[in-house]
């Protein structure tokens, strides 16, 4: 029990944010592609892929001689445009040729592995980890920072953090109280009825899967430039699908996502924690309990999860 | 030359086409998604530089170049007929089988289990290792089936957690209760015991006797599949859920059904792998047949003997791929780039149209342009 009283500090809590932060960011671009009706199994792949572009854009703009702060901005801005171009991937194959969402999206999911592999090979000449370049690592914001405990566990972290934190409420605020997320939900229950009132089902489904590939993009450049300073082959390592499991357990909304991040972020960060203090608690049981967590929350047994009623289904006119 | 002297030609020819245009049709898609893949394959090769023919004679070198390169590449194929196997089996009931990693692993893990814990001959040995797989891989797979059966969760989503829950689980067991003592850097099991390994047939390669096993369980499930009861109603359910339930047959018991055999013969093939070829469970064994096998599924048109064929093909790719690094200089990587492509055009072939239609309307634009102008 003492142990277990020494391990839950400041730096806990920092440490669950920096672990949720990328499920975060990647799920609220899940919430709203399948708000919108389109199924993003490929989460996994568009954060590979923006944790590698930010990397590689992040060593040439420096290799250009920017300064190492602007080099990794660039490296994040690039995370997030790279992210929308393959999740673009994804929306045409998805809404103008009608393929099966998820066999689209594990596709996307092994293309992103052979793509940044290949790259990898090709420009650095490993398999491995890429060099190490200028990353946004922790910058403390002023005054908010002294704040007793709250001030070490959210406002001493990398600026990516920040937008995360930002875009929880935004989402949330754009998703449930603005026409354009009442038609972007509308897409993804009755796109037919939707469109019958003149909302234009496609350009809402692009514009839902574009904005995943932004967020997950953008979760993905928080592996390699927040988290890191390199690029390694695979480093998503499964956290896509956790993001996918936190939409499901937040039932589609982004503070139930949120919380469905942190309380998998403090799973993480507490099984390495404990680990580093030398108790002898097998992690694989707490590293599995997101996925436990989840199976039961569809089960309903904690509440039934309901995914939105035409996700998955194409749209013909 | 007489009248009736044509038409018993062309009468002929009418037979044989309604013979062999079905396969043809068949065949057309997998064939037609393989070789425009491998030409996207080839710009990217083009792109960086190199020869894609040097580079796809290197990679076919690399894969039945010799004897053991001939092996390998069998062997490779066998966990990928087990687990294409099963992916196309649960897409026959209309039910996507993301987990057969998870199902290919837990088989592989009760076969490690069986075959470095329990001393018999191996006449009761091995069949009890292979049975142990298709058990444990069933329970994983059946749990999904009856997730959906009984509380309607979509199979996509509990086969993807079931998959993690099943590393973290093997994660546990090979750290843990299962790990050899005088171990390595890497925590790994015990070596499975002589009578718990299968014979191997092509020496100097590891091929083993699985591919047999393999080829005859594609047999097996060809059988069932189009022969029984069992594999109508499983096809019924997939067309048309509803039609089959009127009809008379229970959807969700053939759902639930469907993926335990999908999982059983996943979690074969992990038994087959395990005492065929690494013999020990290694921590962070994680190959990725099962999603292979989504491609290999789906190329193969979810029947089994396409997913013979369609195994060999993506065994063959992974095989050469090392080849064609070392001697072309192409990242082997490539091979999941097409890999992902094959996907692309067999789930949406209208994509192949896209662009000819493109520059149809983009002409026919143009035409009438130039015709506005001279009127």
């Amino acid at each position: 029990m003492e142990i277990l009283f020494s391990v839950l500090t400041v730096s806990l809590f920092a440490a669950t944010i920096r672990s949720a932060t990328p499920l975060v960011l990647a799920a609220l671009g899940g919430i709203f592609s399948e708000r919108s009706g389109i199924v993003n199994i490929a989460l996994e792949g568009i954060m590979l892929i923006g944790a590698f572009f930010a990397m590689m854009i992040s060593f040439y703009a420096n290799q250009y001689g920017l300064p190492p702060l602007v080099s990794a901005l660039t490296g994040m801005v690039g995370a997030m445009v790279f992210g929308f171009l393959i999740s673009m991937i994804h929306a045409v194959v998805s809404i103008r040729f009608r393929a099966d969402q998820v066999v689209g999206g594990v596709a996307i999911n092994i293309l992103a592995l052979g793509l940044t592999g290949f790259l990898l090979q090709l420009i650095f000449e490993t398999s491995g980890n890429s060099p190490s370049v200028p990353n946004l690592a922790a910058m403390p914001i002023p005054i908010l920072a002294s704040i007793p405990i709250l001030g070490g566990i959210f406002f001493n972290q990398s600026p990516i953090v920040y937008v995360a934190l930002l875009a929880v409420p935004i989402s949330s605020f754009v998703l449930f109280r603005t026409p354009l997320g009442l038609r972007l939900r509308a897409v993804g229950e009755h796109p037919k009825a939707a469109d019958t009132v003149g909302v234009n089902v496609f350009r809402l489904r692009y514009l839902g899967v574009g904005l995943s590939g932004v967020l997950a993009g953008l979760a993905g450049s928080y592996l390699s430039l927040g988290q890191l300073n390199i690029f390694t082959e695979n480093m998503t390592n499964g956290r896509g699908f956790i993001a996918l499991a936190a939409v499901i357990f937040g039932k589609w909304n982004p503070w139930g996502a949120f919380g469905a991040c942190l309380l998998f972020g403090f799973a993480d960060a507490i099984q390495i924690s404990l680990q580093n203090a030398g108790v002898n608690i097998p992690s694989d049981f707490l590293l599995m309990l997101p996925y436990i967590l989840t199976l039961v929350a569809l089960a309903g047994f904690i509440g039934r999860s309901r995914p939105p009623a035409a996700a998955g289904v194409s749209y013909e006119k | 030359m007489t009248t009736s002297d044509e038409s018993t030609i062309k009468r002929w020819r009418e037979r044989i086409m309604l013979v062999v245009a079905p396969f043809i049709q068949q065949l057309i898609l997998p064939v037609g998604a393989i070789i425009l893949a491998l030409l996207i394959g080839a710009i990217f090769i083009l792109a960086i530089g190199n020869n894609p023919i040097t580079a796809y004679i290197a990679l076919l070198q690399g894969a039945f170049g010799d004897i053991f390169s001939i092996g390998e590449t069998l062997e490779a194929t066998t966990p990928l007929i087990f687990t294409g196997l099963a992916v196309a089996f649960a897409f026959r009931a209309n039910m996507f089988n993301i987990g057969a990693e998870g199902q290919f692993l837990m088989g592989a893990l009760a076969a490690t289990w069986v075959g470095t814990s329990l001393e018999l001959p191996s006449i009761i040995h091995l069949p009890l290792i292979l049975l142990a797989g298709i058990i444990v891989g069933g329970l994983w797979g059946g749990a999904a089936g009856l997730l959906k059966a009984i509380r309607g969760v979509h199979e996509v989503i509990s086969t993807i957690m079931l998959n993690f829950i099943a590393i973290f689980f093997i994660g546990y067991m090979v750290t843990g209760p299962m790990k050899e003592e005088s171990a390595l850097d890497i925590p790994q099991t015990a070596k499975m015991l002589d009578t718990a390994q299968l014979m191997k047939i092509m020496p100097p390669s590891r091929l083993s006797i699985g591919i047999i096993l393999a080829v005859l369980v594609a047999a097996f499930i060809w059988w069932l599949l189009w022969k029984t009861t069992v594999g109508y109603e499983v096809r019924a359910v997939g067309l048309n859920f509803f039609a089959a339930e009127f009809g008379g047959i229970k959807p969700n018991y053939n759902m639930f059904l469907a993926m335990l055999i999908s999982g059983g013969l996943a979690g074969l093939g992990g038994a087959v792998v395990i005492s065929g070829l690494f013999l020990r469970f290694q921590h962070g064994f994680e190959p990725g047949y099962g999603f292979t096998a989504i491609a290999v599924a789906l190329v193969g048109g979810n029947n089994p003997p396409g997913v013979v064929l369609a195994a060999l093909l993506f065994a063959t790719l992974s095989q050469g791929a090392l080849g064609m690094q070392n001697v072309a200089g192409v990242p082997q990587d490539i091979v999941l780039i097409i890999q992902a492509l094959v996907i692309f055009f067999v789930a949406a072939p209208q994509i192949v149209w896209a662009f000819p239609e493109w520059i149809e309307r983009r002409r026919e634009a143009a035409q009438a342009a130039s015709e506005g102008g001279q009127a």
